[in-house]
């Protein structure tokens, strides 16, 4: 089976700590690490284990600047075959449309059975794999937790509001999101990504897609971000500040008070 | 008639000589032995290098101490004592038995200046090594046959109990010193009735009770039990010989080299690959234990020489709390394996996935790599280096917990394995009441004759910073011109290196060395045993480095260091041993002395302390591990402390210090007992 799984570098949420820029549009990024978008990372790992299963490649791909090369590398220590970078200037400050869109013109080019993206990434908006569905008129699953092979069919499980959980045959080629949980991720080591340091990774720009570049990136975006913050404290929010153990005091009194404890 | 014939000379029903049998029994024996020993050593064949050829002074040492003196052995008082005198009493017969071997062919046949005085003595002792091995032999199998002692109990996910092997082998020796004995008593018993000859019989000893009861019987019975236990002993020797290399009974033939090439460095951890220097790690196909054969020739003899004492799964603190470890079996295991791949004949099987296969990845996570196994060990076997290099195996194919791989990528992105940010590492500096009084100098733009050392914990977690603080008073204090690396400080890496992340460690090393380098500092220290170990033995090249007890010991015996009278005089204190200072580095003393530098200071002794202490829970990445475990091992020694006696349990590292405050709550035992780091307990009594 081929199978193509969608990634993004994304700021790591375990490794930093957040605060608005100066200009109050976006985070300051100077002191951030990036990794791959957790979600992503279990959907390379559910693919590789169906690769071991039924044989076939995975092949992973982004659209990002230079650097987003470094998550490919990872998910290619993990055990994908192959990776594609998609980067062009006019790429950049693509909504997710256009995101979506440039994706579907790298799909077109290969053929791929299969399709998955994470549920989510950084931006939380997981919109991209419903969106690069249907652009390709594929069939499409989300917050998919559960996945059987079965010759030339799939069955994917999805939990459904309240712990229940659902099954559904899909026909492939089929696009999925793929939610936390559905595997355990294997671990990536240092050695890992040095071995396949060197493998080659193509580039495909805008004009290796046969995009139109104004359909893409700021120029083509018809959603914009206007602003970026921290809400304002509304009626009975509070935030504890000091130590550990003053905000675990003041915590265990205001409970006390409330008649809580 | 007046001696009694030989098995040399002696004719079965009068026309089949005897020496036949004794030609054919050791030509067989022998050769079955070297042919079970040959099969026995191709998987050590096949094996890693390891580098067991240096340091033979020490590795003599050894020898003479750990093999020959048995000095491990009375640490288990009963079953040491038994084992010294069995030991002692094989050493001495094993002369015995070889010359009895060729008087097979060679009636009252001696062994060259055994025909003198030296002989009279020599059967002396020997009659009463003979003795004292079956007496020894009679209590181990009523001990263990009987009384069954607990640590030998085999598990049931582990396999069958091993008593019968046990008992089986005891009952072979027994044999073997009962019709030695017969066999001399017969002879001399005969003679004495034909001739009036007495010779001089160690009194009491086995040989002397046998001519006792044998005074009266008739020439025949004495010829025929002559002859007969002969061939009893010299099939028993044969027999006893090639059973050896089936099981754990192997340790009587590979103890001596298993000694001579045990670990004779502490606190460190094996190469990868031995011949394979760091820069070229990248070129290796495969990482760490993945099959039988990625073990060093060390390992596998390791495997071969357990003796099944159950002594390493009696102290680990791992077995105690019920998590899925007993070094015992990680032994017994790969020695069945071993057994099974490499039979006695026909073909050798290939090994899978050992983790997948004998072994379980929990198995192998649980270990806190304390060392209390290889300290007990009588035979000098070593688990954390296999532990390290079965857990490089899996980090390589990508089997690490969930809760492993957080920290470990925090380690790989921040340099700390709680993912702070760098900047942030010297934070611990900028408290309020501190910084108004102490500068810290910050290394990579001042200068100082010595570097402190604060590593991540300290470094990063609220309560521990405490320690970094007094640390830098007491250093301040005692008049040491010191300084910090900030931002530029990276974990020490002493677990990351300990679970298999050999090249997250050799990057952490990297640029901690680095930045040490360009510092130009004299000298390191640390409060956090786990960096000391890992500066002192892990890195190279870096000048010495010394733990804050060292440099307060020293202190105080200069002058240098005035301690006030204690300030709690009716509390009792207790010093509890932190593996990576106390058995790692063998820093028992110093904070002994600096505790009792504090006069009216009540200060008890834990039963396990010292180099038996016992694991608090684990270090580094081992706080991030989820076990699978019944108790925590700090429960069990906050218990051990308060049977001690004490409501103060001092440690010297920041890990201990963590565990211990935890087990203190889980205990229930807040407000009875507290935990102090040795920095803050010296630190209030600075004069």
């Amino acid at each position: 089976m081929e199978i193509l799984v969608c990634v993004k570098r994304v700021p790591d949420t375990a490794e930093n700590e957040f605060e608005l820029n100066s200009a109050g549009n976006d985070l300051d990024r100077d002191d951030l690490v990036y990794s791959v978008n957790e979600w992503d990372n279990y959907a390379v790992e559910e693919a590789i284990q169906i690769v071991d299963k039924v044989g076939g490649n995975v092949t992973v791909i982004t659209v990002g600047d230079d650097e987003s090369e470094e998550v490919l590398r990872r998910e290619m220590a993990m055990g994908a075959n192959s990776g594609i970078l998609l980067c062009d200037d006019a790429f950049e400050g693509s909504d997710g449309k256009g995101i979506a869109g440039i994706l579907k013109a790298e799909v077109e080019k290969g053929s791929y059975d299969l399709i998955m993206s994470g549920a989510q990434a950084d931006e939380g908006a997981g919109q991209v794999g419903g969106m690069l569905a249907a652009m390709l008129d594929y069939p499409y699953a989300s917050l998919v937790n559960k996945i059987e092979v079965q010759d030339g069919k799939i069955t994917v499980g999805r939990e459904i509001e309240g712990g229940n959980q659902e099954m559904n045959e899909i026909q492939l080629p089929c696009v999925l999101s793929i939610q936390t949980g559905i595997n355990e991720p294997r671990y990536v080591g240092i050695r890992g990504i040095r071995k396949v340091a060197k493998v080659d990774i193509p580039v495909n720009g805008a004009d290796d897609l046969g995009i139109d570049t104004a359909s893409v990136g700021a120029a083509g975006a018809k959603t914009k971000r206007v602003d970026y913050f921290v809400p304002d404290m509304g009626d009975g929010a509070e935030m504890l500040e000091g130590s550990t153990d003053e905000i675990i005091e003041k915590l265990i009194e205001k409970l006390k008070a409330k008649g809580g404890l | 008639m007046t001696s009694i014939i030989g098995p040399a000379s002696f004719n079965f029903f009068g026309i089949f000589p005897a020496v036949i049998l004794s030609f054919i029994l050791p030509v067989i024996g022998i050769g079955l032995f070297a042919y079970i020993m040959a099969r026995r050593i191709a998987p050590l064949v096949r094996a890693n290098p390891d580098n067991r050829f240096d340091q033979i002074g020490k590795r003599v040492k050894n020898l003479i101490l750990v093999w020959l003196g048995q000095i491990r052995q009375p640490r288990y008082m009963l079953a040491g004592v038994l084992h010294i005198v069995i030991f002692a009493g094989f050493l001495i017969l094993s002369i015995r038995s070889m010359s009895l071997v060729v008087v097979g062919f060679s009636d009252g046949f001696l062994l060259p200046g055994f025909g003198g005085p030296l002989g009279d003595i020599y059967n002396f002792f020997k009659d009463y090594a003979a003795t004292f091995v079956l007496i020894a032999c009679i209590i181990a199998a009523v001990r263990r046959g009987i009384f069954k002692p607990e640590r030998y109990a085999v598990p049931e996910k582990y396999g069958k109990d091993h008593t019968a092997e046990a008992v089986f082998v005891l009952g072979i020796i027994s044999t073997l010193m009962i019709s030695e004995s017969l066999f001399e008593a017969s002879e001399l018993a005969y003679e004495f009735a034909h001739t009036g000859n007495e010779h001089f019989l160690a009194p009491l000893s086995l040989v002397w009770i046998f001519k006792g009861l044998l005074s009266s019987a008739s020439p025949n019975i004495l010829q025929g039990l002559h002859i007969f236990t002969y061939f009893v002993h010299d099939l028993a020797f044969f027999f006893f010989l090639c059973f050896l290399p089936m099981g754990k009974h192997f340790h009587v033939i590979t103890s001596i080299f298993n000694v001579f090439f045990m670990r004779v460095q502490k606190g460190n951890i094996k190469p990868v690959m031995h011949g394979v220097s760091d820069d070229k790690l990248d070129d290796l196909e495969s990482f760490g234990v993945k099959k039988l054969e990625d073990f060093t020739w060390k390992h596998m003899l390791d495997f071969y020489s357990c003796a099944d004492c159950g002594r390493c799964s009696d102290q680990c603190p791992a077995n105690a709390v019920g998590r899925p470890l007993s070094p015992r079996f990680i032994t017994i295991k790969a020695r069945d394996l071993i057994f099974k791949n490499y039979p006695l004949s026909g073909e050798i099987y290939k090994s899978s996935l050992l983790v997948e296969d004998i072994y379980t990845e929990d198995e192998i996570w649980s270990c806190t790599t304390c060392g209390a196994c290889e300290e007990e060990c009588p035979l000098g076997i070593e688990y954390i280096d296999k532990m390290v290099d079965l857990r490089r195996g899996m980090v390589d194919e990508g089997m690490v917990p969930q809760s492993l791989q957080k920290p470990l990528k925090a380690l790989e992105k921040r340099g700390n394995p709680y993912g702070k940010m760098e900047k942030k590492r010297a934070d611990w500096a900028k408290e309020k009441e501190f910084k108004a009084n102490y500068q810290i100098k910050d290394l990579a733009k001042d200068e100082a004759d010595t570097l402190y050392f604060v590593d991540s914990i300290t470094s990063y977690d609220d309560e521990m910073q405490e320690i970094a603080r007094r640390t830098s008073i007491i250093l301040e204090k005692a008049g040491v011109d010191f300084g910090i690396l900030g931002k530029l400080e990276k974990d020490s890496g002493n677990e990351v290196i300990r679970f298999g992340e050999e090249m997250l460690y050799q990057d952490l090393k990297d640029q901690n060395t680095e930045a040490i380098m360009e510092t130009g500092v004299k000298q390191i220290v640390t409060a956090d045993p786990h960096a000391y170990n890992a500066l002192k033995n892990d890195y190279s090249d870096l000048p010495p480095v010394k733990h804050i007890s060292q440099v307060v010991a020293q202190k105080i015996t200069t002058g240098e260091l005035d301690l006030k009278p204690c300030q709690d005089p009716e509390k009792v204190y207790v010093y509890h041993d932190p593996c990576y200072l106390g058995r790692h580095n063998g820093i028992y003393e110093d904070p002994r002395k600096a505790l009792d530098a504090i006069d009216g200071l009540t200060r008890v002794e834990l039963e396990k302390s010292r180099d038996r202490s016992f694991c608090c829970g684990g270090g580094g990445l081992m706080l991030f591990y989820e076990p699978e475990e019944e108790t925590r091992m700090g429960v069990l020694r906050v218990n051990m402390a308060a049977e001690a006696g004490a409501n103060v349990i001092v440690t010297a590292c920041p890990f201990c210090l963590v565990n211990i405050q935890d087990a203190i709550k889980v205990a229930g035992k807040e407000g009875e007992m507290e935990a102090l780091d040795f920095t803050e307990l010296i630190e209030q009594h600075l004069e």
